[in-house]
């Protein structure tokens, strides 16, 4: 149910300017150039991929806006050049990415890495920020379409009718750009673009329980041509056999040939379908991708992935709360170490001491960590910590937090929809069951590109927790008013009448000297020698 | 020297200062004349003792008045929520049959597995396209319960999510049906899957939702809710739940029993007095106008409009049932105690009577869908509207600023006495009323055992049943529910035959003694009525209109037994047994003195039990808070 387009194409250059543009598109080939980015990774995400349910995510990324670069050394003012970099960014994908600024933006140390060709790893070069609440719609898509060098008036493009993408139950686009090898002598460099797409679709109410699944059926269109700029135009369809059974499916019309690779861990079975031969358009002038199952599906879920994680927000109330993350590593025999990175907004105040990591019942001691506290307005709270999760397991995180009370002015407009947390990253070197071959990556450049392993027993997974929604104490917006007017009152006369209290000096008053007649009497007493009445 | 004079002409100026005010306090603003005025102050003084008494009575008699009235002056209600207005949305499901069948399919099963069949609904949750999950749990309880006939308590909770399409688990809306023994509930489950089947087939769900079937009803609910939250308030023992959903923004219980129904009642009062917004109610009252079915509230149908005897009589009947039940504290159905969580949550029953209009279950699903499509369109939680109010009918409201003056009134009773003892106090101190008593000069010691036994009572009241049920068990041939409400009433007995002569051990008492104490009881009266008016307006109220008069009232001396029929009649335990009268009176289903009896007895059970298994504070209040203050009144009145 998942289809992952990938376009890729390669530009020389010339010191890590973009040299002409037949195909890299100019906007990006310039903001590269003008700011000193080596390596950029943006991904406009809507919704949340499932990995309990769904499997490994092909790509990776968390619900809303994601955006990391690794700069050039020669870059001075990093942070000057990122925030310059997210505003033009913003402009050109019409995301509200120029909301990152320093409050959501973190400098991971260990859970991102070039990608690309790199001399060194100083992560001070590298900006990494999460915008959990973004909301990914079409106009997002239109500018990423315009990108592709056909835009989508040719080729695989032609299925992206966006109608059709937002119907659906997870929506993913990426850009990648990175420097790499231009061939395998590696004297030269070329730039690689990258764009990717990532839909799931749900036929469980239209399909009335058939996972049965067509392009025209998911796209409304079939494709017809390939665009004329195009080397290689491909797609794959995985007709992996489960439990070893085969003729479970079919596609149709036939492939034009079958590819297997050993994809995170698994044999996958791919039918290709390769647009540029001239044997797939001899029959029907346009290619309408079908896979039937032959017999209904019983209830055989997706195996359980080997890493998996849940994230929560444990507590109630508004003054504390408990953040939560269970890892699950359902490897039968091997264990492995995982890197979770947590970015944590300020207004959140963690307490680091409360932070425990709990496996079977015994405290996991993580062999590294690295936190930077969070300050007031300006930075969140970064945790990176390296755990080993042993096999066949769950590991509990729980980290402790006090709400803060915010200004008046710094709520958003709807405060009560709560605020959000990013998604926590995990990154793995996971074990594989079945044994893998090193790919070879001029045969196959999109599995490699898509699915590196680092050698033949493990591949690498980025998972996203789920990004949290939190409730903070939010006064009450609509009585200002009352609040003004009952202030302005106890103060007038309770603090009006104590300030008098305290200030007056007290006597005692002589009693008064009374009137003209006990005036006179009291003369004439003075003179008899007697007491004043 | 100089320094010395230097002040001289300043103090000359105030003095000719306040010499020319005194004449004419009233340029002054009024509290400050009178606070800094001794002329006035003494003259106010004079006053309010002079006056106390029909002051008292006068400012009593207000409060009530004040109370009764505001059934006849309630507004209606409106919808206060932007998301959720104006613009309805249409629904389009028709679940009766489909409810029913899988009702019938449901009790089936319970009867073969004879529990829960939780396998059953699973699979059945998981073929509607849910994401299912179970958790287990199970809890001991503190003593047998009777009234549901259990103490060893074990159960597991099936609940399926309806993942919104492109939202990323942050928010969601739950629907839960309390699963209980025998056949009850079983269409409301039939009615929750077809729903479930409905809604899965959507587009528009923004919101995660959560079909939620728990067992043992209240007990299951809370598991779910302690393991939802990750935490443990009450010594629950349950499995994780393996599956989240971000914040419930809301929550609708369901009961039902019959295949049709006549009406649906709808549960407000939570845990501890709290309940809803008032905007979930008017949502739930707009789709009962909407799609014609009858709704109710506490079993009352809405007043006829315009104003009338018959009609204000019902709306005092329904508001006083309102009341009674939020004074009891206890959660007034599955809803309840969701809204500690911050999780707007109501309770429909569907009742099946002898009415001729029956509807069929499609009706009430389409209430829920609808309700549930509103709720999806929420930007915010629910804040808009009241937290904190009464209801005369389902249309009309009394919010918290209309009320809180009669308890207001009640506790200017209190204010008024505490004034009037004070004032005699010092004046006594000053010499100018009757002669100071010589032993009154040693000190406020005397005070403290009436204190510290009124005190222990209340702690022993509210400590031991509970934790002497084995004891009892053993001398005594009753068994521990039996053995838990007996103490009970036998500890609060004794207690009031135990502590009126203690002041004598320590020298002191005499005038100044109980009048001391006294001042000291109406304080810690008013400072707990106070706090509960807050807290539970109806408690607060219902309390305060018992105890405020014998507080007020009571005296040693003169003729004790018109005073002591009084304290006796309002002790917290005695208005609890009239409670429940007035209760049955309400429903115009009088109770004969055996029944409310029997009643009561399980009131105090279930109030005990309540606490230990759901938090609820109705029990320590009344042990350690009312209960003493009334003790030490009852020590004032027998001061020797």
């Amino acid at each position: 149910m998942t289809q992952a387009g990938c376009v890729r194409w390669r530009r020389q250059r010339q010191c890590w300017q973009v040299s002409h543009y037949r195909l890299f598109p100019k906007a990006l080939g310039r903001l590269v150039a003008a700011l000193g980015v080596r390596e950029l990774h943006l991904a406009l995400t809507q919704g949340f991929w499932r990995t309990r349910y769904w499997g490994q995510p092909p790509l990776q990324a968390p619900a809303g806006a994601e955006l990391w670069v690794w700069f050039q050394p020669t870059v001075t003012d990093v942070d000057k050049a990122w925030k310059e970099l997210s505003n033009i960014l913003s402009g050109i994908f019409c995301a509200s990415l120029n909301f990152i600024d320093s409050t959501n933006t973190v400098i991971p140390t260990a859970s991102f890495k070039p990608l690309g060709l790199a001399n060194g790893t100083d992560h001070h070069l590298l900006r990494y920020a999460v915008l959990p609440r973004e909301v990914v719609c079409t106009e997002n898509l239109t500018p990423w379409k315009k990108l592709l060098p056909c835009g989508s008036k040719a080729g695989l493009a032609v299925l992206l009718k966006a109608e059709r993408l937002f119907h659906s139950s997870y929506h993913s686009q990426a850009v990648h750009i990175r420097p790499i090898c231009r061939d395998a002598s590696c004297l030269a460099v070329s730039w690689e673009l990258r764009q990717t797409l990532t839909v799931v679709f749900d036929f469980f109410s239209s399909g009335q329980g058939k996972k049965d699944w067509s392009l025209f059926k998911m796209f409304s269109r079939t494709l017809t041509d390939t665009c004329p700029l195009a080397s290689q135009s491909k797609v794959y369809v995985d007709i992996s056999p489960k439990n070893k059974e085969k003729e479970l499916l079919e596609v149709s019309p036939p492939p034009t040939s079958v590819h297997e690779a050993i994809v995170q861990g698994e044999k996958k079975t791919y039918a290709v379908y390769d647009l540029l031969s001239p044997l797939l358009f001899n029959t029907s002038r346009s290619l309408n991708v079908q896979l039937k199952w032959k017999r209904p599906q019983d209830s055989s879920e997706m195996p359980i992935p080997t890493l998996h994680a849940q994230r929560y927000v444990a507590g109630y109330g508004l003054q504390t709360g408990e953040i939560c993350t269970l890892i699950y590593n359902t490897h039968p025999y091997r264990a492995f170490p995982v890197i979770l990175l947590e970015t944590v907004p300020w207004y959140l105040r963690l307490y680091v001491h409360t932070l425990t990591i709990i496996t079977k019942g015994k405290e996991n001691k993580p062999s590294y960590i690295h936190y930077q506290p969070a300050q007031d307005r300006r930075r969140p709270h970064l945790l990176e910590m390296l755990i080993q999760l042993p096999a066949n397991s769950v590991t509990k995180i729980t980290i402790q937090f006090e709400r803060a009370l915010l200004k008046w002015t710094e709520y958003p407009p709807d405060p009560n929809h709560g605020f959000y947390v990013g998604s926590s990253v995990l990154s793995a070197l996971v074990p594989s069951v079945t044994a893998m071959k090193d790919m070879d990556v001029e045969q196959s450049p999109l599995f490699a590109s898509l699915f590196p392993s680092s050698d033949g027993s493990s591949y690498f997974v980025r998972l996203y927790t789920e990004p949290l929604l939190v409730n903070l104490p939010t006064p009450d917006f609509s009585m200002p008013y009352n609040v003004i007017c009952l202030t302005c009152t106890v103060v007038a006369v309770c603090y009006g009448s104590f300030y008098n209290l305290l200030t007056r000096t007290f006597h005692v008053e002589e009693p008064s000297r009374g009137g003209l007649a006990k005036r006179l009497a009291n003369v004439i007493r003075k003179f008899r020698g007697v007491p004043p009445l | 020297m100089s320094l010395c004079s230097a002040p001289r002409p300043g103090r000359a100026l105030r003095q000719r200062l306040s010499g020319l005010a005194r004449p004419c306090p009233a340029a002054h603003p009024p509290a400050m004349g009178l606070l800094s005025d001794p002329q006035c102050r003494r003259a106010l003084a004079r006053l309010l003792l002079r006056l106390n008494t029909p002051l008292c009575v006068l400012s009593y008699l207000a409060g009530l008045t004040w109370f009764l009235l505001l059934p006849a002056l309630a507004p209606r209600t409106y919808l206060s929520e932007n998301a959720m207005g104006s613009t309805m949305v249409g629904e389009g499901s028709d679940l009766g049959p489909r409810a029913l069948a899988l009702a019938r399919d449901f009790g089936a099963h319970k009867r073969k597995v004879g529990g829960m069949p939780v396998e059953w609904l699973e699979q059945t949750m998981f073929q509607l396209g849910l994401e299912v999950h179970r958790q287990p749990f199970s809890r001991t309880l503190p003593f047998p319960d009777e009234a549901h006939e259990r103490y060893l308590v074990r159960g597991t909770n099936v609940f399926g999510v309806l993942r919104a399409p492109r939202a990323a688990s942050t928010e969601a809306l739950l629907l839960l049906v309390p699963g209980s023994e025998g056949s009850k509930n079983n269409q409301a489950v039939g009615l929750l899957l077809a729903l479930a089947g409905y809604c899965r087939g959507q587009v528009y769900w923004a919101k995660d939702l959560i079909f939620l079937v728990t067992e043992h009803d209240l007990l299951g609910t809370q598991a779910w809710l302690e393991a939802y939250h990750d935490v443990n308030l009450t010594g629950i023992h349950s499995g994780g739940v393996p599956g989240r959903a971000g914040a419930i923004q809301a929550a609708l219980a369901l009961e039902l029993s019959s295949d049709v129904l006549t009406s649906v009642d709808v549960a407000v009062e939570g845990l501890n007095g709290q309940v809803p917004n008032l905007d979930l109610l008017t949502l739930f009252h707009s789709f009962c106008l909407k799609s014609g079915l009858l709704c109710t509230f506490q079993g009352k149908l809405p007043p006829p409009e315009g104003p009338s005897g018959p009609g204000y009589a019902q709306s005092l009947r329904t508001m006083g049932l309102m009341v009674l039940g939020q004074a009891g504290g206890g959660p007034g159905g599955a809803h309840g105690l969701f809204l500690r969580f911050r999780i707007e949550a109501l309770t429909l029953r569907g009742i099946n009577s002898f009415r001729q209009h029956k509807f069929h279950l499609g009706a009430l699903g389409r209430t829920l869908e609808g309700m549930f499509r509103k709720l999806n369109n929420l930007l915010e939680r629910l804040h808009q509207s009241y937290f904190l109010y009464l209801l005369p009918s389902l249309s009309r409201f009394v919010s918290i600023g209309s009320y809180m003056p009669a308890l207001g009134l009640l506790l200017l009773v209190l204010a008024l006495r505490a004034l009037d003892l004070w004032m005699r106090l010092s004046r006594s101190d000053e010499g100018e009323g009757d002669p100071p008593p010589e032993e009154a000069r040693g000190g406020l010691l005397w005070l403290l055992p009436p204190i510290l036994v009124s005190g222990g009572a209340g702690a022993a009241l509210y400590l031991l049943p509970v934790r002497g049920q084995a004891v009892a068990t053993q001398h005594f041939p009753v068994g521990e529910a039996e053995a838990v409400v007996l103490a009970l009433i036998g500890i609060y007995v004794a207690g009031m035959a135990l502590p009126h002569s203690t002041h004598r051990a320590l020298s002191g008492g005499g005038q100044r003694g109980w009048m001391t104490l006294k001042l000291l009881a109406l304080l810690a009266l008013a400072l707990l009525l106070t706090c509960l008016a807050l807290l539970n307006f109806s408690l607060g109220f219902l309390l305060g209109a018992t105890l405020v008069p014998p507080a007020a009232a009571v005296r040693p001396g003169g003729s004790r037994l018109p005073l002591a029929v009084l304290l006796v009649l309002t002790t917290p335990g005695l208005s609890l047994f009239l409670a429940v009268l007035l209760e049955r009176e309400l429903l115009e289903a009088p109770a004969g003195l055996g029944e409310a009896w029997q009643r009561f007895l399980g009131a105090l059970g279930q109030g005990l039990l309540q606490e230990h298994l759901h938090g609820a504070h109705l029990s320590p209040l009344l042990c350690l808070g009312a209960y003493p203050c009334w003790l030490l009144l009852w020590n004032v009145l027998f001061w020797k």
